[in-house]
């Protein structure tokens, strides 16, 4: 698939997606997407930047798998690959067993600082996606207003984008992803942009909606955090180009809590995750200091 | 897969808007939108009384100074004439109106479809817009006596010189709206499966609504100064003929009643787009 490149060094890594017998939800269900040997370079003035090189990955229906890595990493252009926004340089992304080769109606995205439409008012942009694709939104009515009172948007319906505060345009734009029930969300560093606050709240009701209707999410972001409160897997990758560096199963029990994120086990994740970033591999368990201290 | 999109690295760190900042145009939106006439009685209050200062000051200034009817009439005599004598205005107003009208309605909509189109080809652009920069610099007026000699006094050669005034304007303007790619909301759009004809219609053109409705308003009072220019320059009717013919007669307040008229349109326009804007486009602000 890659010719005249480099492989990763390490051959373990390419058989860890697949090798992952931690992963609760890797091993029973079946694969709703797969990255195979994606490799992708962007063609700008200055040249060719390389964003992301050999990597592979295989994602369970149903699961919670967070992308993590430093800025500019290609987390985002796997992302966009998988959605079909984006064609790779090299090898393949499969959903539900077809290639993707351009957006797919199963997928929903879910974009930095929510993306609303700023002509239209909320209930205007939730029925965006429905006018792109030509569908009547009557089924849909009942699902979007149960969608709005469970993000705590109804009232908010003639509001437009400029009236709401960031968490509420992120709520909105949750809202306009899951209006059309696809079943694989891709989210690209949606909270990126709130205060801390605001991201805590975003992060329950994300875990809550995931829960609840079981999709397969791809979540993408640098906060260490966030990731592992989140994922069932978290797969970080090195700095540009993107390689795989590591995939941690996380089995902390759900649903997670925010006062969990400050327990020790959470933290050696934390950890043992920034070493991996800073090393770029994995460097090993980290030792849990005597007493569960939190050294944060 | 989205051609515009396929070498742009998903880095959309501070709004992801290109060229979303401040509006590089001829007329500045905000200033449109950002104006709020009274706020309250008092500010209304305050409003109507300077202009009845205004006008009253002059009205004293010419009786105290006794300025000559030939220089500056009384604004109650104006006023006065343009009531009483509104007959003799009417089939001038309706001739202005009417070519005004016609000349805007086929230059903006050949600059609109420019604009939409050579957008898309930015290659098309660079040959295109010399062209169109010196269609909106050059007094379209200049070209009246050309036209007049092809197309007679009527109201063809004005029509004509109404539309290359406010067409190029309208493009200019547009082509600026149209320009302010959101590469999010495309990719949004995208995600969706969206054609690039939906792309156009639901993304591309209401992000360059406030653009275009600037435009609009830009070139239709260029075409009312052309309009009025150009008969001015040749022909037998129309408020800018009549100008010139109540100039040369002396008649001063009949003059300025017209001055007046024009000055009521050009208010009228403004106000029109100004109400469209508040609609249309009032999320820019």
């Amino acid at each position: 698939m890659v010719h005249g490149v480099p492989v990763a060094t390490d051959p373990t890594r390419q058989t860890q997606p697949t090798g992952n017998g931690r992963s609760p939800a890797g091993r029973t269900r079946p694969i709703a997407m797969a990255v195979e040997h994606a490799t992708k370079y962007y063609k700008t003035q200055t040249g060719l930047v390389h964003a992301l090189e050999d990597l592979s990955l295989e994602i369970a229906e149903g699961e919670f798998v967070c992308i993590l890595g430093p800025s500019g990493c290609g987390k985002s252009t796997l992302l966009w690959a998988m959605s079909g926004l984006h064609d790779l340089t090299s090898g393949r992304i499969l959903l539900n067993g077809t290639p993707v080769t351009g957006p797919r109606p199963e997928i929903g995205m879910i974009f930095q600082d929510a993306n609303l439409l700023p002509w239209r008012n909320l209930e205007q942009n939730i029925r965006f996606p429905f006018e792109i694709k030509k569908l009547n939104p009557k089924p849909y009515e009942a699902r979007i207003r149960a969608l709005l009172d469970e993000v705590g948007l109804t009232g908010f319906e003639k509001k437009y984008p400029r009236e709401l505060s960031g968490g509420m345009q992120q709520r909105a734009s949750i809202v306009r992803c899951l209006s059309f029930d696809p079943s694989v969300i891709l989210m690209d560093e949606p909270f990126g942009a709130l205060d801390a606050f605001t991201r805590d709240e975003m992060n329950l009701l994300i875990q809550k909606i995931w829960m609840e209707t079981g999709k397969t999410i791809i979540f993408v972001t640098h906060n260490v955090t966030e990731a592992i409160f989140l994922a069932d897997r978290v797969v970080v990758l090195t700095p540009r180009p993107g390689r795989l560096a590591h995939i941690f199963p996380i089995d902390l029990p759900r649903p997670r809590t925010i006062e969990q994120t400050f327990t020790p086990d959470f933290i050696k994740i934390v950890l043992e995750i920034k070493n991996t970033i800073i090393h770029g591999a994995y460097t090993g368990p980290v030792a849990a200091e005597p007493g569960g201290g939190v050294g944060l | 897969m989205a051609s515009e999109l396929r070498d742009t690295i998903p880095t959309f760190g501070s709004q992801g808007a290109q060229g979303d900042s401040g509006d590089v145009s001829l007329t500045n939106w905000s200033a449109l939108t950002h104006m709020n006439f009274a706020k309250s009685g008092a500010e209304a209050l305050v409003i109507a009384l300077v202009a009845v200062l205004v006008i009253g000051g002059a009205e004293l200034a010419v009786r105290a100074f006794d300025i000559k009817a030939y220089i500056f009439p009384k604004p109650s005599e104006i006023g006065k004439t343009l009531f009483t004598q509104f007959d003799l205005f009417w089939p001038h107003l309706k001739i202005t109106v009417k070519e005004l009208l016609t000349g805007f309605a086929i230059g903006a909509s050949i600059g609109l479809l420019l604009a939409a189109v050579i957008t898309q080809f930015p290659f098309v652009e660079k040959i295109i817009t010399p062209y169109i920069l010196l269609l909106v610099t050059t007094p379209m007026i200049a070209l009246v006596p050309l036209l007049i000699l092809k197309f007679g006094f009527g109201s063809t050669p004005r029509i004509i010189a109404v539309a290359l005034a406010s067409g190029p304007m309208v493009m200019i303007n547009s082509a600026t709206g149209f320009r302010r790619t959101d590469l999010a909301k495309i990719a949004l759009a995208r995600s969706y499966g969206a054609s690039t004809f939906q792309i156009f219609t639901k993304v591309r053109f209401p992000l360059a609504l406030p653009m275009i409705i600037v435009g609009l308003m830009v070139g239709s009072i260029f075409g009312l100064l052309t309009a009025v220019g150009a008969e001015m320059v040749g022909g037998k009717n129309g408020l800018g003929n009549q100008l010139a013919v109540y100039a040369s007669l002396i008649k001063m307040s009949h003059f300025y009643a017209i001055i007046l008229l024009l000055a009521l349109m050009g208010v009228g326009i403004y106000v029109l787009f100004y109400w469209i804007g508040k609609k249309w486009a009032s999320w820019q602000a």
